[in-house]
């Protein structure tokens, strides 16, 4: 289940959708199938939520059916 | 230890939570640790920037021909030296960013946009001919009105930093100063303002602050003949250093090697370049070492502050207690070019706590200041400052205590952020249930003294690290990583080897190493270095474990599987029957040779699972009601550290983030002219707290194992700095009646107040 930032949710008209992905990558694939314009809108700089642990990088890492995924701005320290 | 290698949580430890001597510790008090400035060569030639006396002006030329006829000049560059580069958001978290942006703030091109930005570089043989240079360098500005505060940047009308900039994340923004809108949220926040029985509704500002760190940015750079380039300087991530450069010169990363000195402090103002590049242009023009070395002056003009901010807040809740509904709207100067940490304010101004219904929208807004860069928890405190208040003004309307109200809506596993991620295990409630038990929360105050409370929450990331671990012949250790140590990390690492290994720890040398010696590693920042290089400390410990397995076993003869690794000892498993004495670390390695050579384990990670921090602070002052001065009389810094790997380490983090958040609290801000020049550029006028002003910052560990690492470590640095600033300012509220809205609560503004009650 992906949890939408609100930026996306004029696309997805909803703050929850559910999609079939074997990892972050073709999640995006696949919510950019049904919501075109939503890779462009979130732009090339993100991080992911996988199930809360937040990552930078997270291209391949694996979903299993029911994780939760969301997206953020890329997070930086100090 | 289960399966995949996590540590229970009543695991007994030998070394971590232990407190040994840090291993740098004895350079370090007897002044033989090399810092940025230290180093020099023979032939070296210093380099001098020329900066904007103008805070917002086109440059119309720049003509240096009488500095370069200047005996010992012996280069000049500008930002025509640099590659012009595309505008275009790099991916990638701390690394990433617009190259152009930065480039451009390096040396200015065309513009300049605050008063010091860099316009022109030189390189002569001493520091006073490089200064003679910079005053024979004519430039023709034509000076631009300015922008200096979010109000100037917002109004219609207001002077345009950058005419190509629109509103990313807003359609049709047209012109404008603000470079982003961001929006997080969950359900519908008007419904549930609706039924909410009370609500608090503020507008909370902060100024712009400086980290402070007490070593001022040095580089030297040196260019063989080979063309590769070599750099030398503080700062708190030399891979970072080296793609920046490379970006910033159109080099091949292989081309620069970037060795990190000992730094002397850096809180996030040293996660990007500067002079570096430009001591490495100027070395790859004249063929010889050039060494730059910022003063104070140029630190306050020309580095990266936090910027200041304006955050609305509106809380809705029960008459029990209950949050049932919260907005923000957050406007964060990024300074002169976009990238405000307003999307980590926004993040964070309600995260700690479960509400059903959020809306927040966030601005990043650029104006004639010098470009912010992070500090500690970016964008988080400005945040907590304002949500940590109203939460205690809601709790005054509801006669509730103020732990109470935020125990009854503390965020705990399952809880889902307003950025849509939800909390594994973490331990806001013990912070505060540890508070509230606190022999402090209960002390007695006397008259102008006041009680604030005040929590704090940061993300903490993990991103990559990379770690090799070497066994000696004599069964100690050598542990490289590629982080420059500012808080103690080289213990820390010593530390998890030691633990692995079973071997004293004093026999473990940490070492940090440089682009070239060290396995890629993203910079010390982010609260990453105990949690991320920690791991990849253990990593690569336990791959020397099984080797050390399976020379037990080719030792013995027998199956690695019948070979068990316990307190540094290889012993037969219990299921073998075998009846072998143990071999310890040192046994085996000093037969290396005999069993298969040398004993190295390496490991890269790049890890999920950096547990959130949390934390909650109180706070005493007293008011001079005769001068409006605040003196903070007692402080607690209460904290889950997930397991604190050396304890003195995490305290002295929670005492080091309070004093900066009482400091940005109560007294400082710069201070900028009408025309943007930064009038309070030192110490003597910009005013930090010294150990004279502050009373001992007493330290409470909690330990909420994080799931997501073997001993349960979560990162440390940053979630300390987040709740001073309210803290602060509750405490003013309690002494005074006040309710001190804007940073600092400085003499002047707090007398003002007292006299308008």
């Amino acid at each position: 289940m992906v949890v939408v930032p609100p930026a996306l949710r004029a696309l997805t008209g909803a703050e929850r959708v559910t999609l079939a992905a074997r990892d972050v990558r073709g999640l995006l694939r696949a919510l950019e199938a049904r919501y075109p314009g939503f890779g462009a809108t979130l732009g090339p700089r993100f991080a992911v939520a996988i199930d809360g642990d937040i990552r930078n990088d997270a291209d391949y890492d694996p979903l299993a059916e029911e994780t939760e995924v969301t997206f953020l701005p890329p997070l930086a320290g100090g | 230890m289960s399966s995949n290698g996590t540590n229970s949580a009543d695991h007994k430890y030998r070394w971590v939570g232990t407190r040994p001597i840090r291993h740098d510790g004895v350079d370090k008090v007897t002044g033989k640790a090399n810092f940025g400035a230290d180093l020099a060569f023979p032939d070296m030639l210093w380099g001098k920037l020329l900066r904007s006396p103008h805070a917002h002006a086109n440059i119309k030329r720049i003509d240096f021909t009488k500095a370069l006829k200047l005996d010992g000049v012996k280069s000049i560059v500008t930002s025509a030296d640099l590659p012009e580069l595309a505008s275009a958001e790099v991916e990638g978290g701390e690394g990433g960013g617009n190259f152009r942006d930065l480039s451009h703030n390096v040396l200015a091109r065309g513009k300049v946009l605050y008063h010091g930005h860099a316009v022109a570089a030189v390189a002569a043989t001493s520091q006073e001919i490089a200064d003679q240079a910079l005053a024979l360098i004519e430039v023709d500005y034509e000076p631009l009105p300015v922008v200096l505060s979010i109000d100037e940047a917002i109004a219609p009308g207001a002077p345009i930093l950058h005419p190509d900039l629109t509103t990313k994340g807003l359609k049709g923004s047209g012109r404008t100063n603000v470079a982003a809108r961001v929006t997080f949220g969950k359900g519908d926040a008007a419904k549930g303002f609706a039924q909410a029985d009370v609500v608090v509704e503020r507008t909370y500002k902060t100024q712009t602050v400086h980290q402070g760190y007490i070593e001022p940015h040095a580089v030297v750079a040196r260019t063989n003949a080979d063309g590769q380039s070599i750099v030398w300087c503080c700062t708190q991530g030399a891979f970072t250093v080296r793609s920046l450069c490379a970006a910033v010169l159109g080099l091949e990363h292989s081309q620069l090697r970037v060795i990190p000195s000992e730094i002397g402090g850096g809180f996030g103002g040293k996660t990007t370049v500067y002079t570096e590049p430009l001591a490495v242009l100027l070395s790859r023009k004249t063929g010889r070492p050039v060494k730059m070395v910022m003063s104070r002056e140029d630190v306050f003009r020309a580095t990266g502050p936090a910027g200041a901010a304006i955050v609305e807040v509106k809380l809705g809740a029960k008459r029990n207690g209950k949050l049932v509904a919260a907005s923000s709207r957050l406007w964060y100067e990024a300074g002169a070019f976009p990238g405000s940490p307003v999307g980590a304010g926004a993040m964070t101004v309600f995260a700690a706590y479960d509400i059903a219904d959020v809306a927040i929208e966030g601005f990043d807004v650029v104006c004639n200041k010098p470009k912010t860069a992070a500090y500690r928890a970016p964008g988080a405190p400005q945040a907590a400052f304002a949500t940590e208040q109203a939460l205690d003004e809601l709790a005054e309307k509801l006669k509730l205590d103020p732990i109470d109200l935020r125990l009854m809506n503390a965020a705990k596993e399952g809880t889902q952020a307003p950025y849509g991620a939800k909390f594994n295990r973490v331990g806001f409630i013990e912070t505060l249930e540890a508070a509230k038990k606190h022999p402090h929360y209960k002390a007695p105050l006397g008259p102008n003294q006041g009680r604030g409370v005040a929590a704090g929450f940061w993300f903490n990331v993990g991103m990559m690290s990379s770690a090799d671990v070497h066994l000696t012949e004599d069964g100690g250790a050598t542990v490289i990583t590629g982080n420059p140590d500012i808080g103690g990390s080289r213990a820390s690492m010593a530390i998890c080897v030691a633990e692995e290994l079973g071997i004293d720890v004093t026999r473990v040398r940490p070492i940090v190493g440089d682009t070239e010696t060290a396995g890629y590693c993203d910079l010390t920042g982010g609260s990453r270095v105990t949690f991320a290089t920690g791991l990849a400390c253990i990593e690569a410990s336990r791959d020397i474990v099984r080797q050390l397995r399976e020379r037990a076993a080719k030792t013995w003869g027998c199956d690695v599987a019948q070979v068990d690794f316990v307190d540094g000892r290889c012993l037969p498993t219990k299921a073998s029957g075998l009846d072998h004495l143990p071999l310890t670390v040192a046994e085996i390695a000093q037969h290396m040779a005999k069993t298969g050579g040398p004993l190295n384990g390496q490991a890269q990670v790049n890890p999920r699972g950096a547990g959130p921090g949390f934390s909650t602070h109180l706070c005493d002052v007293e008011i001079d009601p005769e001068t409006g001065r605040v003196d903070v009389i007692r402080y607690t810094a209460i904290q889950d550290a997930g397991r604190a790997v050396h304890p003195s380490y995490v305290e002295g983090q929670m005492q080091g983030g309070a004093s900066q958040g009482i400091g940005w609290a109560l007294h400082e801000e710069y201070v900028f002219s009408k025309s943007g020049v930064l009038e309070n550029a030192g110490f003597l006028d910009y005013r930090m707290p010294v150990a004279s002003d502050l009373p001992m910052i007493d330290t409470v560990v909690i330990e909420v194992p994080n799931p997501g690492h073997p001993y349960g470590v979560r990162g440390v640095g940053e979630t300390p700095i987040v709740a001073p600033l309210a803290a602060v300012a509750n405490a003013v509220k309690h002494a005074s009646g006040v309710r001190m809205t804007e940073l600092p609560i400085s003499p002047p503004r707090m007398l003002a107040a007292l006299m308008a009650r």
